[in-house]
């Protein structure tokens, strides 16, 4: 028995500069009190954002995110979906390790970021950009 | 400009964070620290994260570095006060910020850091031995 998902309400938000970065997560924050996400799923949704947010801006420049509160059954969630027309990764399933990075990093942030979210998904093509899409149930 | 005060209290250093850091706040205090560790030959840093509700990779990374940077002029970090949700969030992301000292709050951090002092003043750094059976 697999509901479908509908969007409840939509927002987007540019994210450019450094400093958009904490404005952006507050406003996922107010989204994610809005469904009475928990403390926990609540800062692990903020945290994945901030990874990709800053994923974003580090090597696309910056670019779009669409914050959408969704319903599926009787579960409400955040969809977050990161788009931005960078260079594009090469190869998601060497990015998606542990500990690679192209950039200075640690290379958590993908990987990492699967793990603090109920769905994530990943597209890219070379030259042209990337996106990502992350759910979070309230109670998942 | 934004920036973090770092209070001098004896031969310890005192962070508070009280706001959200962007990216430039964070690189500013883990400059200004290492370079007041160096100016006040402080023994100790303390950062109360306890109003931090987001630790990121970034700003792990950057905690991390002030505990390895302040670590190389001889002084110990401690952050205190982390929020359950940050631990957990941090243990997921794959960052469990190892090397940096850890303490509940305020309180026990100063008895660490102290502790950790009268350590390193009462016996002598191995690290310091020198290969003495090279004849």
């Amino acid at each position: 028995m697999i509901s479908t998902l509908i969007t409840l309400n939509k927002d987007s938000m540019s994210v450019f500069r450094e400093q958009d970065v904490v404005p952006f997560r507050n406003r996922v924050k107010e989204y994610a009190v809005k469904i009475k996400m928990g403390l926990v799923n609540q800062t692990k949704l903020i945290t994945a954002a901030s990874e990709l947010v800053r994923n974003m801006l580090r090597y696309a420049n910056g670019g779009n995110v669409l914050i959408e509160v969704v319903s599926r059954g009787r579960d409400n969630g955040i969809r977050l979906t990161f788009k931005d027309e960078g260079p594009g990764i090469a190869d998601i399933s060497v990015a998606m390790k542990d500990g690679f990075s192209t950039g200075k990093s640690l290379g958590l942030g993908l990987p990492g970021t699967k793990r603090l979210v109920n769905e994530f998904e990943i597209k890219s093509e070379l030259g042209k950009g990337t996106k990502v899409t992350i759910l979070k149930w309230a109670n998942g | 400009m934004d920036r973090i005060p770092i209070l001098r209290m004896g031969q310890f250093l005192l962070v508070t964070i009280q706001v959200d850091l962007y990216d430039r706040l964070a690189l500013d205090l883990e400059a200004d620290l290492v370079k007041m560790v160096s100016k006040t030959g402080a023994k100790g840093i303390l950062i109360d994260i306890s109003a931090v509700s987001i630790v990121d990779s970034f700003m792990g990374r950057i905690i991390g570095n002030i505990g390895v940077m302040s670590k190389l002029l001889d002084a110990e970090t401690v952050v205190v006060g982390m929020q359950p949700a940050v631990a957990i969030t941090l243990v997921e992301l794959g960052l469990p910020l190892k090397g940096v000292y850890t303490a509940l709050n305020v309180e026990k951090g100063m008895d660490l850091l102290e502790s950790k002092i009268q350590v390193i003043e009462d016996e002598i750094d191995p690290d310091d031995d020198f290969d003495a059976d090279n004849t």
